[in-house]
């Protein structure tokens, strides 16, 4: 780096001020954040993710996942010319350190990212029993470490496999959105991670993000729109093999 | 307490006046009433005290749940600091990166999760990369990955050389110039 002494030592104090700002705390505490100004989702374009596996990384790093479990996940999609209805998937240890060359010859590959669709209508907060569940004023499905007991309903119930009982502290956990960071005005680790853009963190309560107009210009779809989940996490480009 | 006559045909100042031996077994037929409703109430004063003491003050702030968790879950620390925060140490960076095929691809998806970096320059330094692992993370062929995405098959490419050996990593394009 070829930056003198003085420089540095120039650039630390604005530095501090602007990680100071980021460590503002919490939604409470953050002057800047109100619960009722946000309404988050995220878009996944599926034209455009190479399965690198960066944000499975990003994300097991940045929530500390136990080995072996995924708040994200990224699959493999093979579907053959002349049976439509039957991809063949495949998501080697998540996708987590990228792919293996095609096994399968022609038909059509692609990655489909998965993680919590952070439903407005939620199968799994509706069956916790104890409401330690429960979807923010802000549109993300939390789980309270504290109250939950482990009884995996909210497991069973999630249509989507987003779901783990974490072995360690056998409550049940999920993707949080990154609310540390998406409450401090950062984007989400999977997003800051993806090298494409193939993810991308959306505030649908706020007019100038660039969702609205994405929305407007292509034809998205959610991941089983039957169940009626109200899932806010939109993909551009989805095939109908994908489940 | 003193009890006034009241309407007519009420009926209970009678009972009262009526001397001890008919009021008792009325009472005696009204006390398994009186003890029930006792029990009750006791139950029910019970309930509302383990209520308040086992039920959070934030449950209910928002919704069937504990307030307070949004804060807790909020509360956890940042490990990848986002380009924004490289960017203020760092400017001759974007300077290039910007201006190449690399422009989009933000600091931490190659040099890792650098927060503690970020906060303390001069105690934790970054790992040093190796390019003959991390370029093929993205680059390596693949017949799933959109068919725009440039993708080499390394060892025909590079033949085992370090990616850097030919590519600058901040400007991957040969030629493109750009001094990182
Ligand atoms: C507070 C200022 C600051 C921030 C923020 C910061 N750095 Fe640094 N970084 C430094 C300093 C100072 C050095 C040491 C410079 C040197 O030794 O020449 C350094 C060194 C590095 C090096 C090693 C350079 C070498 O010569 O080996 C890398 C790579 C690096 N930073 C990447 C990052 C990334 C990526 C981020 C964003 C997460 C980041 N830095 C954020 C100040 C900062
Ligand atoms: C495509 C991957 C990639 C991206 C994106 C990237 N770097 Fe690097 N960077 C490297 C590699 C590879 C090296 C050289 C090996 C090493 O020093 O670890 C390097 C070196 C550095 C160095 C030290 C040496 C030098 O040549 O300056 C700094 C500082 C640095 N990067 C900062 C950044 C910052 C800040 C960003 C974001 C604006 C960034 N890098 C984005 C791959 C990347
Ligand atoms: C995190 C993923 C990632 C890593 C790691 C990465 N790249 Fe890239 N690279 C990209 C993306 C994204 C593009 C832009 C592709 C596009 O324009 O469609 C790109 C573009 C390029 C291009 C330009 C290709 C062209 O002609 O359009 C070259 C060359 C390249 N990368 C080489 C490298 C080298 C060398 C490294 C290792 C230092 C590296 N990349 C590491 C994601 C990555
Ligand atoms: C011996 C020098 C050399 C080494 C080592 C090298 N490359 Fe290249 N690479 C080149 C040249 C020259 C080109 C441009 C030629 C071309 O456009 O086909 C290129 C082009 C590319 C492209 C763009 C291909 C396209 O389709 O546009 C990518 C991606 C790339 N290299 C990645 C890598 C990766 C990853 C590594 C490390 C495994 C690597 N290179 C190592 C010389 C090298």
């Amino acid at each position: 780096m070829n930056m003198s002494r003085r420089q540095v030592l120039l650039l630390l104090p604005a530095a501090a001020v602007a990680w100071e700002s980021i460590l503002a705390g919490t939604p409470e505490a953050s002057p800047n954040y109100k619960l009722t100004e946000h309404w988050w989702g995220m878009l996944v374009d599926i034209s455009k993710c190479i399965g690198c596996g960066n944000c499975v990384r990003a994300c097991a790093t940045e929530n500390n996942v136990p080995e072996g479990y995924f708040r994200t996940w990224v699959e493999r999609y093979h579907v053959s010319d002349f049976n439509q209805a039957e991809p063949v998937v495949d998501s080697p240890d998540g996708g987590k350190e990228g792919f293996p060359p095609m096994l399968e010859e022609g038909g059509k590959n692609f990655f489909v990212p998965k993680m919590c669709n952070h439903c407005a209508d939620s199968p799994c907060t509706q069956v916790c029993p104890v409401g330690a569940t429960f979807i923010s004023p802000d549109g993300v499905v939390l789980v309270d470490k504290q109250y939950c007991i482990g009884c995996r309903y909210c497991i069973q119930a999630c249509p989507y496999g987003c779901r783990f009982l974490n072995p360690k502290t056998e409550t049940a956990e999920k993707c949080t959105l990154c609310y540390h960071r998406i409450t401090k005005g950062l984007t989400t680790a999977c997003c800051e991670a993806c090298p494409t853009g193939a993810r991308q963190l959306a505030d649908l309560k706020n007019p100038s993000d660039p969702i609205h107009e994405f929305l407007r210009t292509h034809a998205v779809q959610v991941l089983k729109p039957h169940m009626a989940t109200g899932a806010k996490l939109y993909y551009n480009g989805l095939d109908g093999s994908v489940r | 307490m003193t009890i006034e006559p009241a309407q007519e045909g009420s009926g209970r100042v009678e009972d009262r006046a009526d001397g001890d031996g008919a009021a008792m077994n009325r009472f005696k037929d009204a006390e398994h009433l009186f003890r029930v409703a006792l029990v009750f109430a006791a139950g029910a004063l019970a309930f509302v005290v383990v209520r308040a003491i086992l039920v959070p003050k934030s449950f209910g702030e928002y919704g069937h749940y504990r307030g307070t968790a949004i804060a807790e879950i909020a509360a956890q620390p940042v490990v990848f600091a986002g380009h924004e925060s490289c960017e203020t140490c760092h400017p001759e960076v974007p300077a290039v990166k910007n201006k190449g095929k690399h422009a989009k691809v933000n600091c931490e998806a190659c040099h890792g999760a650098l927060a503690k970096h970020a906060e303390d320059p001069g105690t934790v330094e970054p790992a040093k990369l190796e390019t003959a692992v991390l370029c093929v993370k993205c680059h390596s062929k693949n017949g799933a990955k959109p068919e725009g995405f440039p993708q080499v098959d390394a060892k025909e490419h590079s033949a085992g050389l370090a990616c850097d050996t030919c590519h600058k990593p901040h400007s991957p394009v040969i030629g493109a110039g750009g001094k990182p």
